[in-house]
């Protein structure tokens, strides 16, 4: 597991990230406008830089055209031949790479934030690697302090020896932003501008690093990943049954053993057969019907963030 | 007065349309469930077809492959010669216009029930094609009455020039029921829950007609269909406004001329004008960006049915 170090420096490539999923519109319509009016995404020391990452499956209004683009960023992918034949998105995501990357160098951008949507009743979740990521930890845990009334959830995706594949891992530091319920196609006034009012204060957070103030130590509570259920099928693979009224929405609540989960089209309960209380999330994302996912499994956890170091405040750029 | 009633044949063939568009699946999945095990829907006397009418899009969760399904049953394109060349939804329909039409034929289905959903936070809707439909007007006052307090809302787009051509359209009887809100590509259990009661409370109300039940004269309240409301795009098409916050999610309710419509991306609010209180429904529906629709404006009145008994009785 590659764990890079806290920056000690100023973060000064940064990138935004929207369109990863075409159809996922608060980060269509903000990559969009801010590629017309940055002015926005620009503060003292830096200027963030707006990416349409799905540009083909934006204009589509898909989620993508030839296979998922954040999951194309293993090195599997991004460092195999290329060749005609190559999904729309496996060449996306080498030119990502190109431009935000390349992934696990010295080269590689500061930070890149990705927005997307769930039709899940995840509210504002924050989606980072692991817990060892210091720098997101602090950014999360200011985020929760800014709006206390957002009741922020953090969710550390990635699974101990799996090797990251989502678009933000090509860059120093990452973090993803998904909120819902909203669903595909659709752009809600209300998570818009959460959304992008959550990306102004991700900035002003660099700004605040960048400029030398302290993060101390703290306790975070997170989620992290720890198996997922599939929908009831039928032999043929077709659903026989879907998410069961009493979990349908609640996304971080805990499961207990013997709790309905699914209800049949017959009409008959499927209970939790687990033998834990789990925190569901991603319950019924429209999305994850095709990766045989109902919901993902979670255990909450608390952990130690250690202090950031204090840089000295930087100088703005020369214009 | 008691004996002034429209006599009206039996109904003898009903068919119940899934997947119009694929991927709106409370009617996919209850229509693959009924061809699985028909019995809830089953009537003594009645025939009862589930059907799915778009496979392919259904197969690709798609909303349709080439074009709009439920926009092309009118003549032009229900003539047209058959060919390959033809778009996959334009030869779909002529197949699905031989097995289920044409209207008033001998052996045509009489009622056509086309199950959709929508993004919009619409409820239970039933929509109506014809003002002077009596029958479907006391389907429609029996189905609401069953369902009640869980309300039931019924859509009139009955228009000289919106009214579309629906794949229900082939039938005496066509009726739209549309429930949300649904994302697409998502089936949630209390929606699917209360489209069942829909159809359940539709096929009893045939079942009693059938039987020589006489319903007397009733009135329902419809909402119809005055104009449909594009969003306000910049120069090059795009989108500049999102519907209000204050509008968003309100469909069915009043919108007064001065109330919020529209915010712009720049957060300016841009106000219905006008002098009337309008109704707006399928308010943020995801498949009408496309078609250029915010929402449709609707006005509220009564439409009035007269007594119907069933002629064989």
């Amino acid at each position: 597991m590659c764990s890079l170090p806290v920056p000690r420096e100023p973060l000064r490539r940064v990138a935004v990230t929207g369109g990863t999923h075409g159809n996922e519109m608060s980060g269509v319509y903000l990559a969009q406008h801010w590629l017309q009016a940055p002015a926005e995404l620009q503060r003292l020391s830096f200027s963030a830089v707006p990416v349409l990452a799905n540009p083909a499956a934006t204009a589509a209004c898909r989620r993508y055209v030839d296979h998922d683009l954040n999951r194309a960023f293993t090195s599997s992918f991004l460092n195999s031949r290329p060749t005609p034949d190559d999904p729309y998105e496996v060449t996306r995501a080498r030119e990502l790479n190109q431009l935000l990357g390349p992934k696990a160098s010295g080269r590689a951008f500061d930070f890149v934030l990705d927005l997307h949507n769930t039709t899940a009743n995840m509210g504002t979740c924050l989606i980072a690697k692991s817990s060892h990521e210091v720098f997101a930890m602090h950014l999360c845990r200011h985020l929760q302090l800014q709006y206390p009334e957002l009741s922020c959830q953090v969710f550390l995706c990635q699974r101990s020896g799996e090797e990251s594949y989502n678009l933000d891992s090509v860059a120093k530091n990452g973090l993803a932003l998904e909120l819902g319920p909203q669903p595909q196609g659709v752009l809600r006034a209300d998570i818009f501008s959460r959304m992008r009012t959550l990306v102004a204060t991700v900035l002003d957070f660099i700004e605040l690093f960048n400029q030398g103030t302290a993060f101390p130590a703290f306790e975070m509570e997170a989620y992290r990943p720890v198996g997922i259920v599939d929908f009831p099928r039928t032999d043929a693979g077709n659903l026989a049954g879907t998410v069961h009224p009493q979990l349908q929405d609640r996304d971080f609540q805990p499961l207990q053993p013997s709790a309905p989960i699914f209800q049949m089209f017959s009409g008959e309960d499927l209970l939790y057969d687990g033998e834990s209380t789990v925190y569901p999330v991603f319950i019924n994302e429209a999305a994850y019907y095709e990766k045989g996912i109902a919901f993902v499994q979670t255990e909450k956890f608390t952990f130690t963030v250690p202090a950031m170091p204090v840089l000295n405040p930087a100088p703005s750029p020369a214009s | 007065m008691t004996s002034c009633h429209i006599a009206e044949e039996p109904i003898k063939k009903v068919a119940i349309f899934g997947g119009t568009h694929g991927n709106e699946l409370t009617g996919v999945f209850l229509v693959k469930h009924w061809l699985e095990n028909g019995a809830e829907i089953q009537r003594t006397g009645l025939e009862v077809k589930p059907f799915i009418t778009n496979p392919r899009a259904v197969k690709k969760c798609t909303r349709y492959i080439d074009c709009d399904l439920n926009r092309i049953f009118d003549l032009e394109n229900l003539g047209k010669k058959m060919s390959e060349d033809l778009p996959y939804e334009v030869r779909r329909a002529q197949e699905i216009y031989h097995l289920f039409g044409p209207k008033d034929g001998e052996d045509s289905y009489d009622v056509i029930f086309d199950l959709h959903n929508t993004t919009s936070n619409m409820g239970c809707t039933l929509i109506l094609e014809d003002s002077r439909n009596n029958f479907l007007i006391q389907m429609f006052h029996y189905i609401k009455t069953s369902l009640a307090p869980l309300p039931c809302y019924v859509y009139l787009i009955e228009h000289p020039s919106l009214k579309y051509a629906t794949t229900r359209s082939i039938a005496k009887y066509p009726v739209g029921i549309e429930v949300g809100p649904q994302p697409q590509g998502v089936l949630r259990a209390d929606i699917l829950d209360q489209m069942r009661k829909m159809i359940k409370h539709a096929l009893d109300f045939i079942h009693h007609f059938n039987e020589g039940k006489e319903f007397p004269p009733c009135a329902i309240e419809v909402y119809k269909i005055i104009e449909k409301v594009d969003y306000p795009r910049d120069e090059n098409g795009e989108i500049a406004a999102v519907i209000h916050p204050n509008l968003q999610d309100q469909d069915w309710k009043p919108l007064h001329p001065g109330d919020p419509m529209f915010l712009t991306l720049d957060g300016k609010t841009m106000p219905l004008g006008g002098d009337c209180t309008v109704y707006p429904v399928f308010v943020n529906e995801a498949a009408y960006y496309e078609k250029k629709e915010a929402f449709a404006k609707t006005t509220k009145l009564m439409l009035n049915a007269k007594s119907i008994r069933c002629s064989v009785h």
